[in-house]
């Protein structure tokens, strides 16, 4: 038996990968694989699922409703759709608003003398490894009417003499995205520098030499090579920002609700775990599809894995 | 042209950046010294000692630990201990069997042939381009199934009976781990020279032998970076925990979303602040050490 198992090298490595493989597919694809049954059921009176194939959950999150304003019998009601849309516009522009932010501190990074680079990058993974929650948190404090940016804005106005009310910050969509660009920001600088890094100092000495100013540089070499970073970076920052919910309920209220916030009541609040399923279930078909438009557009960086 | 050299617009974007990444956090340690009990002012530090804490309405007059009350307020604070111990718990378990099977899973990738391979690569990036809370609903709903489920079939009653607890929350971090563990790992083995190998092997050593003389050696530092990047996302995980957790599993993200939804005391920014200096510190003596091997190396 153990002789025949040494001369067979397919059945070795089947072994090796065994417990990872069931692993996930265990925890990961037959949990998946249930949301998606789950989704087709109806919820019993106590909080249960009661097993079906019907498709209602899907169609009351887009928008179809029985509790009509005029005594109609059925009608559209936007407020699932309204959810799913802020959560992708919000994500777009997190994303964008991050790229802006991490471009700038990677490419300086990636230009600085080979010796400071591990520390400049140390500094980006510190607030990182700070826990998530506590994150939410130190912005919470900020936002505040009593915060520290309304306190600076007092001081500046007042020596301005231009009079100040303290600003609603918080609880407001603009603080859910501060709150989000602030999460995600070491995804996007990491990768980028990695890319930036590569890049072949003689290629710039070749733009140079061929006439190439150095916005021209930057345009046709640096950030075309580049690239690779961007895309792992953004898939990085959009994926976990479509699902986050601690952020808006934090720094958001009741105010900014995301479909994240949306699953999450469904499961603890509201009780209605096929309802949270087709949602949750939504939410991952739109993630997908935006990744693989948005891969296959610029293809997928090895960048990813080193963040 | 120096490659070094960046312009003035590059290095105030950059000074802006670090600014607002540490900004927050350094708010965060202020208040931690704050006299206030309801921190939404800072009332000033905490200037005087005394034998027992005296308060003047809300505000901390003195107390046994002076500028650190809140500290020793926290120490005394049951609960955050057992966080505590049950982060570190879930970390460590969950590191130690994520980075064997991951590291096993990386060899068969990069080494072998089998059926089973396309598959397997692919369900390694499932953690990556899934939303954390599709996961974190899928992983509830087959616990809550399965053990209605065991728990009516089997009739278990009282202690018996299957719930959410420390072991759930174990099994599904390691379940998001194992990808990066195996992924990290991998990257190491694909950068490495088979020729070590294969000389081992025609000077007589055989596959064990190989693998403990000069395949693990050379991948020890991808295996132990991997199991480090498994342990921070294990000790920073919030929303499996939290769809995975049950009675006495509380861990610490856990335990400070439940406090920032009630009333919130400097206890909690005490409890951050000795959270971001013991990360500092570890990864600091991680940077350290790995200097230090690189330096020897060269």
């Amino acid at each position: 038996m153990l002789q025949r198992l040494r001369e067979n090298k397919s059945a070795q490595g089947t072994l090796l990968a065994l417990p990872t493989t069931a692993w996930l597919f265990v925890l990961l694809i037959i949990p998946l694989i249930l949301t998606l049954v789950v989704s087709f059921g109806r919820r019993s009176p106590d909080g249960n699922v009661i097993y079906a194939f019907s498709f209602d959950n899907y169609i009351r999150l887009f928008g179809y409703s029985t509790d009509c304003p005029d005594g109609q019998a059925s009608c559209f009601d936007p407020l699932y759709v309204n959810i799913l849309g802020r959560s992708l516009s919000l994500a777009f522009n997190t994303t964008l608003l991050v790229i802006t932010l991490a471009y700038p501190l990677a490419y300086f990074i990636a230009r600085a003398h080979p010796k400071q680079r591990n520390m400049y990058l140390f500094m980006v993974l510190i607030p990182l490894w700070t826990n998530f929650v506590i994150r939410v948190y130190a912005w919470m404090m900020l936002l505040r009417k009593e915060g520290a940016i309304n306190i600076i804005l007092g001081w500046v106005m007042n020596a301005l003499n231009i009079p100040f009310t303290p600003l609603e910050m918080l609880y407001t969509p603009g603080a859910v995205l501060v709150g989000m660009v602030y999460e995600f920001l070491p995804f996007m600088i990491l990768p980028i520098y990695t890319s930036l890094e590569k890049i072949d100092a003689s290629l710039y000495e070749a733009a140079a030499d061929l006439g190439a100013n150095s916005v021209k540089t930057f345009l046709r070499v640096t950030l075309p090579l580049s690239m690779p970073g961007v895309v792992a970076g953004t898939i990085l920052v959009f994926i976990p920002v479509m699902g986050t919910f601690i952020v808006s309920d934090i720094l958001g209220g009741r105010q900014v609700i995301l479909v994240g916030n949306l699953i999450q009541r469904q499961f603890l609040d509201a009780r209605d775990p096929t309802f949270g399923s087709a949602a949750s279930l939504i939410l991952m078909i739109m993630t997908l599809i935006v990744t693989y438009f948005y891969t296959r557009k610029f293809g997928f960086g090895e960048e990813i894995v080193v963040a | 042209m120096n490659p070094f050299r960046r312009s003035p617009f590059v290095i105030a974007a950059t000074i802006l950046v670090y600014f607002f990444l540490y900004a927050p956090i350094a708010g965060l340690i202020l208040y931690s010294f704050n006299a206030s009990r309801t921190n939404v002012t800072f009332e000033g530090f905490i200037s005087a000692y005394s034998e027992n804490v005296v308060m003047d309405g809300s505000l901390v007059k003195s107390s046994p630990c002076g500028p650190f009350h809140w500290y020793c307020d926290l120490a005394k604070n049951d609960d955050v201990t057992e966080a505590a111990g049950n982060t570190l718990t879930i970390a460590f378990t969950a590191t130690i069997i994520a980075t064997i099977i991951g590291t096993m899973a990386a060899l068969a990738l990069q080494r072998y042939n089998f059926k089973l391979k396309p598959f397997s690569q692919l369900s390694l990036y499932i953690p990556i381009v899934i939303p954390e809370i599709v996961m974190g609903i899928g992983i509830l709903t087959l616990f809550s199934q399965f053990f209605g489920w065991a728990n009516e079939t089997f009739n278990l009653t009282g202690d018996a009976r299957l719930s959410l607890g420390i072991v759930t929350v174990t099994m599904s971090h390691i379940a998001f781990m194992v990808p990066f563990v195996t992924l990290v790992v991998q990257a190491r083995l694909q950068g490495f020279d088979k020729s070590y190998e294969e000389a081992a092997m025609d000077l007589g050593a055989n596959e064990w032998i190989t693998f403990r003389r000069v395949t693990f050696p050379m991948i020890l530092p991808g295996i132990m970076s991997g199991a480090l990047l498994a342990f921070t996302l294990s000790l920073d995980d919030f929303v499996i925990t939290f769809f995975t957790n049950g009675p006495g599993s509380t861990t610490l993200p856990i335990y400070v979303y439940g406090l920032l939804r009630r009333i919130i005391t400097p206890q909690v920014n005490a409890l951050s602040t000795v959270w971001i200096l013991v990360v500092f510190t570890a990864v600091l003596l991680l940077q350290i050490l790995q200097n230090r091997e690189s330096k020897q190396r060269s």
